[in-house]
């Protein structure tokens, strides 16, 4: 081990980093490489069939990794373009989709910290409404779609309300799961203190559940960006899911591949966000 | 009788057991008062209910029977005007040093502004030798350096009775001295009523004006009242060199060792409601004998580290 570090006198996240470029490299070759189309110089060896179809293609073929580059410059260079209901920019349709994500997660946060505060306090709430969350927690969040639309009669709405819904759970449990595990000795000390109830709440119980809690509230969004994407291919009209199905209809693959893309920064954008968040509110003990 | 500042009586503690079994007493029995300004320490064997008796001092606990009566009104619950340290420390380890201190101080003074919290925290902070480590977070401190911010935390909120259980515990000797000196330092200057558990004999004599001895649980009692009457102020140089010193250690670890265990819950019981008899090692010869046969304190000097009183 020694040697290696003296030889090549590089961090390890210098050498991580230079392995994920290889890696990357060698991928994206062996796309742009395998998917060449083969040279059909020769046209009088082409059956019928490929001379109606214009190629000597019989298969559809992935665009290469240039292609997506190339319509990622494309669309990121004019993001928030709105050419009606069909051509609106990647902005445009992200920014969608996080307003979807974003109001669905805010309500189920404000909904789920709350009752997970009392569940975590109270054994009687907890015995209470345990068996109605074990029951409600394993519903996938798009079989509520159609009660949902039903029920609220805007397909917004209902898409709002999937993510609700969805990112709903994990916030809960983690929150009853952190303040009830909040130390006895914490709680005691609030107490001689002649704390308030709510004052002990907000002083002692959430400082000590807090990074409990956002780790729920972590998995939450995640969750929720997760399915935000198959309730908007539901929906449709507008976001990042519609888009994706979207361009699918039209048969634009390398819009397929470059939304998928987005998704997935966006994601870890948004998990980013709140990692940044729960190292604040960490604490050693 | 009202007059004391504290008064337990008749305080048992029982634990309910399976059917048909009788409860599971700790301790039974128990009477003791505090007076203003005294500084009494509490020393036995573990499961002798030390800690629960402190605890219902503290409000957090309650007795199964018995009174606990502060300045004529009943303990019902935790209040500020008693403080207590932790045996653990409990720091709110998502706050810095300081603001744990201010915590307890702005719980106190509702009514102070931030600048004054700010300046009596410091002030406190710094009587336990703290000025420079105040923006650090507890798990950033040495055990000795969270003893002494939970110490000041608890003082500095000026609470009638302190209440401490077993706070060097954690702590090694060279450390544990230290914070001895600067406890009585910050005790020296308000005299607040306290009230220690501690394992420790020496720290018993160094800091104690009674020590209550309790026997073994059990059925645990308060046996024995032993008077402390080293002069005041004491440090742990001066106190070992006085002549009644050894005397009155040998006489604690005699009971320890050998006393806490033989002594019969009936020979306690049989005064009734009873006091513990108070005990001064240091003028039994003259005065009336000790119940034992025999003057413990007249035993050759023992060497006893304070560690083997440990048990269980």
């Amino acid at each position: 081990m020694d040697r290696t570090t003296t030889e090549w006198n590089l961090s390890l996240n210098m050498r991580a980093t230079l392995v994920a470029l290889v890696l990357l490299v060698v991928g994206l070759g062996l796309w742009e490489g395998l998917n060449q189309v083969p040279s059909g110089g020769n046209t009088a060896e082409m059956t019928e069939y490929e001379k109606l179809m214009g190629g000597v293609e019989d298969t559809a073929r992935v665009p290469p990794p240039s292609d997506v580059i190339e319509r990622a410059w494309q669309e990121l260079s004019n993001p928030f373009y709105d050419a009606g209901p069909n051509d609106k920019g990647i902005g445009i349709q992200l920014g969608y989709s996080l307003y979807r994500v974003l109001t669905g997660y805010l309500l189920a946060a404000a909904v789920a910290i709350p009752v997970g505060f009392l569940i975590g306090m109270s054994p009687l709430m907890y015995r209470a409404l345990n068996p109605f969350i074990q029951v409600l927690k394993p519903i996938s969040p798009l079989a509520w779609m159609p009660l949902a639309l039903f029920i609220i009669r805007d397909s917004e709405a209902s898409a709002i309300f999937v993510i609700f819904i969805c990112s709903i759970w994990p916030m809960l449990i983690n929150t009853a799961f952190g303040v009830a595990g909040v130390r006895e000795d914490w709680v005691n000390v609030a107490r001689t203190h002649e704390l308030s109830p709510l004052k002990t709440a907000f002083k002692v119980i959430l400082p000590a559940a807090a990074p409990t809690i956002l780790t729920g509230m972590r998995i939450s969004i995640g969750i929720a960006w997760l399915v935000i994407v198959a309730a908007e291919m539901l929906v449709g009209g507008t976001g990042i899911g519609y888009y994706v199905w979207n361009e699918w209809n039209n048969l634009d693959l390398t819009s397929v591949i470059f939304s998928i893309l987005m998704i997935g920064v966006v994601g870890m954008l948004l998990d980013m966000c709140l990692a940044t968040v729960s190292r604040l509110v960490t604490y050693e003990e | 009788m009202s007059q004391h500042f504290v008064q337990v009586q008749q305080a048992s503690k029982r634990f309910p057991q399976g059917r048909g079994q009788d409860d599971l007493t700790v301790f039974e029995n128990v009477n003791f008062n505090l007076e203003k300004g005294e500084f009494v320490c509490i020393i036995g064997h573990s499961g002798c209910g030390k800690s629960t008796i402190l605890n219902a001092l503290a409000g957090l606990d309650q007795f199964t029977d018995g009174g606990l009566i502060m300045e004529g009104h009943e303990v019902t619950g935790p209040g500020l005007e008693r403080g207590v340290v932790f045996q653990n420390y409990s720091l709110l380890p998502w706050l810095t040093a300081l603001e744990n201190v201010k915590f307890g101080v702005r719980a106190r003074w509702k009514e102070w502004p931030p600048a004054q919290v700010d300046e009596h925290s410091r002030d406190y902070l710094s009587m336990v030798g703290l000025d420079d480590v105040i923006d650090r977070k507890p798990s950033q401190l040495s055990g000795g350096m969270r003893q002494r911010v939970s110490i000041a935390r608890t003082f500095a909120t000026k609470p009638k009775l302190l209440l401490l259980d077993e706070p060097f515990g954690a702590l090694d000797a060279l450390t544990r001295g230290v914070i001895q000196d600067e406890l009585i330092k910050i005790w020296g200057r308000d005299r607040q009523t306290v009230f220690m558990i501690t394992h420790d004999v020496d720290e018993a004599i160094l800091l104690a004006d009674r020590i209550l001895l309790m026997t073994n649980g059990p059925e645990a009692r308060i046996a024995e009242a032993v008077e402390i009457d080293l002069p005041r102020p004491r440090s742990r140089a001066e106190v070992v060199k006085h002549p009644h010193y050894y005397r009155i250690r040998n006489y604690l670890i005699d009971f320890l060792v050998n006393r806490s265990s033989t002594l019969r819950t009936a020979d306690i019981d049989g005064r009734g409601l009873s006091y513990p008899q108070s005990i001064n090692p240091a003028r039994a010869d003259a005065d009336s004998p000790t119940p034992d046969e025999g003057d413990p304190a007249n035993h050759k000097l023992v060497n006893f580290t304070p560690k083997e009183t440990h048990h269980g």
